[in-house]
């Protein structure tokens, strides 16, 4: 049955909306498929404005994957603005897809990727405007499979009353691996309707199917015990690992949007993991073990991009990109093959230490000179050992002296506040730490103009890390910290003047630590927040605390649990927590253990990383059958054709 | 409209080559791409040039940037058949290369119509007046005439505008050299099209404000969204009211 486009109806009404194009699509790279051909169908959407969705690597990555099958076709969908959704509403115009303006409800299925918590309730805009029923259980046959995806997905129980199912990990292999159950699925003429299909993605192990688990609570409110209700599904969900990143070198057509985004470059992901063993630090966590991308591999990625797109900068991703075993051989070589073009590179996330600025200044060579931010987390060495952020002050000021000697007048820094164990002097020495470098970066610089930034966020203990047993500080606290530091940094007549301080109110973080490790009983909260108006919770102007707050003691008012709950108690060993069936690959025992090391009252205890020492058992490459992948080859960029 | 500098300063860093030729761009902004905004488009632009491999002059200094001017460009939602810009190149190039390799590298919607090599005088001089269709579907031709009437009627027709500053009233009547009313005989509903030509004054009037100006002297009321394409820009020709060919002068001097 052919799905006709929205465009003709939408198209009278963009001129009333706030940043049309945002609407249009029409990007370059993009793909339109001939819907009656596919015989899977998915629409993909990224939770959050297009602005800041359109640049994400995991809908691209998909989006490209999915479409080179011939029987497959996707497109994709962005959260709209208020203005759109109230023009969209008041002219029963669902939620369509950028690519060919089709209603989302037509589509088999609908993949969404959490990047952060904080989307849910963009997610439920989505599903709401595309005229599906809200809650998983009221669908019907004709309403796509909703699958989430992303880091969030690692503890999917706060919605899972809205989803069909979630799947861990990278999604490269599992969305094709789903899209052949569907096809088979809907070839045999859809027997069973939608449970049978859910069923069939359930029994692979690899899907996650909220809906046919029970969850049952202890008297004080905890998790008793979650239990397959269904014969054939397995008790725990495995999560998915790419291997040989070479193999699958994406985006290979890179979209290009005609709207201004917040990532106006071309990315290649150098690897993928982290075993750097920072115990704050989900993404590392879950996302092991690391795999290296060739430096054949980025040189071809990086060239086929710019050829593509036309962009003028390449961002080299990943989660520690200065750890590539290579990294040196790859900014040198790409430095060389880009003199003079005016293309400039970049090094997202990189550690601290001198080797660095070796790197920014190849980095430089064509001119642009972009910040340098590095990201120390703690203020003082004791607590830097507590969260396994294995730099010492006297590494940071080598690190920054050498920024600044190099020419750098401006230096980044990045620090969390409200750690495991944290006291307020812990905090007040960040305050010691920039003082110190401002006046190491006076001594070697021999100028006065030298400034530097420090940024501070409140820390949310993340699920699948060794601190998702911690207390999260309450946010008046974490407030009262700030406050005393910046107090204390301002009043300093010698360095205040030269150092930045940015922080934003701990409120928020309050409520991404209930979303990141609620329970089911926490969908009531969000689709509460919702109803009230709740949109685009990760922007600052459109977050409202209070309303959060108010929505969850009257959602959870009939349950032994509350916001505090959630957030600033700490967990037993012995608890049953909310993910405690989702297999990240990781050992709740070692993750245990390094939380007992972390919080050691005579020191924390400090992990290696394993690239470069003996397994120490977090147990992802046993349980996951997965390998360290790395180098050095010991190759060099391929000499490019003559365009 | 900003001159492109033809000498780079050999003293900044990054010293780039110097510009050796200069090409007078007409582009379209088309269907849906419409909605791009000047911004949108500049950034789209620029990655085409890349693309194509134009070899495009930079700016010296520490964030170089291409050596591209635009003139007069149309509000966002606006089509546009004549859109004008310049860029600098290092190295002499054949127009029509130029013409068919950047409008291969821009998304369709976004195309380039003629390209020609700048002879010399600033392209901005002879951006006089724009030549504007504005299509009003649902708007019976009767009803459009008799307000276009009542417009050309008075001397001055106030309208207010948001600027920078905050709302100002200025007169939409005086750059209006020409407003006709006609009915658009391949819609298929009531569609009146207005033609109109408008000199380009500071603040320049825009269709917006000439519909705006219609609602209040003609009482036009429209029934769905209106939209505007600029068909030319050009030299004026104030007496008969047309718009002529900016880039003439340029395809026939010697």
């Amino acid at each position: 049955m052919p799905v006709e486009s929205l465009f003709p109806r939408l198209e009278p009404l963009l001129p009333s909306v706030g940043k049309p194009i945002q609407y249009v699509g029409g990007e370059l790279n993009a793909t339109n498929k001939d819907w009656d051909a596919a015989e899977v169908r998915w629409a993909l959407m990224y939770p959050d404005a297009y602005e800041v969705g359109l640049p994400n690597q995991g809908v691209q990555i998909l989006y490209e994957v999915l479409n080179e099958r011939d029987w497959i076709l996707a497109e994709r969908t962005y959260a709209v603005f208020a203005d759109m959704e109230k023009v969209m509403r008041d002219n029963d115009i669902p939620q369509f897809t950028v690519d060919a303006h089709r209603p989302v409800r037509a589509f088999d299925l609908m993949g969404i990727s959490f990047s952060t918590e904080l989307g849910y309730t963009n997610f439920l805009t989505a599903i709401d405007l595309a005229g599906m029923p809200l809650h998983a259980v009221d669908r019907g046959d004709d309403d796509p499979i909703v699958i989430a995806g992303g880091h969030s997905a690692f503890n999917p129980e706060p919605i899972a009353d809205f989803i069909d199912a979630a799947v861990l990990g990278d999604g490269e292999e599992i969305v094709l691996a789903i899209s052949a159950v569907v096809r088979e699925w809907k070839a045999e003429g859809r027997p069973g309707g939608r449970d049978e299909v859910l069923l069939r993605l359930a029994k692979s192990g690899g899907v996650y199917v909220p809906k046919f688990y029970d969850v049952t609570y202890l008297p004080d409110g905890r998790i008793q015990r979650v239990v397959p209700n269904r014969p054939g599904v397995p008790w725990r969900i495995a999560k998915h690992t790419l291997m040989d990143l070479d193999a699958w070198p994406y985006p290979k057509n890179p979209l290009v949007p005609l709207a201004e985004t917040v990532h106006e470059r071309f990315s290649v992901e150098i690897f993928r993991g982290c075993t750097r063993g920072c115990r704050f630090c989900q993404a590392g966590m879950i996302t092991r073990p690391v795999r290296e991308r060739s430096i054949e591999g980025i040189g071809a990625m990086v060239q086929n991009g710019l050829d593509k797109t036309g962009f003028e900068e390449v961002g080299l991703l990943s989660l520690s990109s200065a750890d590539h075993t290579e990294i040196g051989e790859v900014a040198k070589q790409l430095g060389d093959r880009y003199e003079g073009s005016n293309t400039s590179l970049s090094l997202p996330s990189t550690r601290v230490d001198a080797f660095n600025i070796t790197l920014a200044n190849e980095f430089s060579r064509n001119g642009r000179r972009s910040g340098l931010t590095f990201a120390p987390e703690g203020g003082s060495d004791r607590l830097r050992k507590v969260i396994n952020k294995m730099v010492s002050e006297d590494d940071i000021i080598a690190t920054v002296a050498a920024a600044y000697s190099h020419g750098w007048r401006q230096v980044k820094l990045y620090f969390m506040c409200g750690l495991p164990t944290e006291t307020d002097d812990d905090v007040m020495q960040i305050g010691e730490l920039a003082k110190r470098i401002i006046q190491t970066g006076r001594e070697v610089s021999g100028r006065h103009d030298i400034r530097c930034t420090v940024s501070i966020g409140g820390f949310v203990p993340k699920p699948h890390t060794p601190f998702q047993w911690a207390s999260q500080l309450d946010h008046e606290t974490t407030d009262a910290r700030l406050q005393k530091l910046r107090d204390a940094v301002r009043a300093d007549k010698k360095y205040g003047k030269a150092i930045g301080f940015r922080y934003h109110d701990g409120k928020p973080g309050t409520i991404e630590g209930l979303l990141s490790r609620g329970d089911r009983r926490v969908g009531r909260v969000i689709e509460a927040v919702w109803r009230d108006g709740g949109r685009f919770d990760g922007w600052s102007e459109h977050f409202s605390y209070d309303r959060w707050a108010g929505k969850a003691e009257e959602a959870l008012a009939d349950e032994p649990v509350d916001l505090d709950w959630y957030t600033v108690r700490e967990r037993e060993y012995a608890e049953v927590l909310p993910w405690d069936h989702l297999d990240a690959g990781l050992d709740r025992d070692w993750l245990w253990e390094d939380w007992q090391d972390a919080i050691d009252p005579d020191g924390a205890l400090e992990v290696e990383d394993c690239r470069w020492t003996p397994c120490f058992d977090c147990g992802v490459c046993p349980q996951m059958d997965t390998e360290i992948q790395i180098g050095p080859t010991g190759k060099n960029l391929l000499p490019l054709t003559v365009v | 409209m900003t001159t492109l500098q033809g000498t780079p300063n050999p003293e900044a860093p990054n010293p780039q080559l110097p510009i050796v030729q200069k090409l007078r761009i007409r582009y379209a902004k088309r269907g849906r791409l419409r909605f791009t905004s000047h911004r949108d488009f500049a950034r789209a632009f620029e990655r085409a040039v890349r693309r194509a491999g134009i070899p495009i002059a930079f700016s010296s200094g520490f964030t170089p940037h291409p050596k591209i001017s635009y003139a007069n460009a149309s509000p966002t939602g606006a089509a546009s058949e004549a859109e004008y810009l310049e860029i600098g190149m290092t190295r002499a190039c054949d127009a029509d290369e130029v013409r068919g390799l950047l409008d291969s590298a821009l998304p369709p919607g976004l195309d380039i119509v003629d390209v020609v090599v700048a002879k010399p005088g600033a392209l901005a001089d002879r951006l006089q007046g724009s030549a504007w269709q504005i299509a009003l579907p649902g708007v019976a031709v009767d009803h459009a005439r008799s307000a276009v009437d009542g417009f050309l009627a008075a001397d001055e027709v106030l309208i207010e505008r948001m600027m920078k500053r905050g709302l100002r009233t200025l007169d939409c009547r005086a750059a209006v050299l020409r407003l006709v009313a006609r009915s658009d005989d391949a819609s298929a509903g009531p569609c009146a099209i207005l033609d109109v030509v408008v000199r380009h004054d500071t603040p320049s009037i825009r269709p917006d404000d000439v519909l705006a100006g219609l609602r209040s002297s003609g009482g036009l009321e429209l029934e769905q969204t209106p939209i505007a394409t600029r068909l030319a820009q050009g030299p004026l020709d104030t007496d008969e009211g047309t718009v002529g060919d900016p880039l003439a002068f340029d395809r026939d001097a010697p």
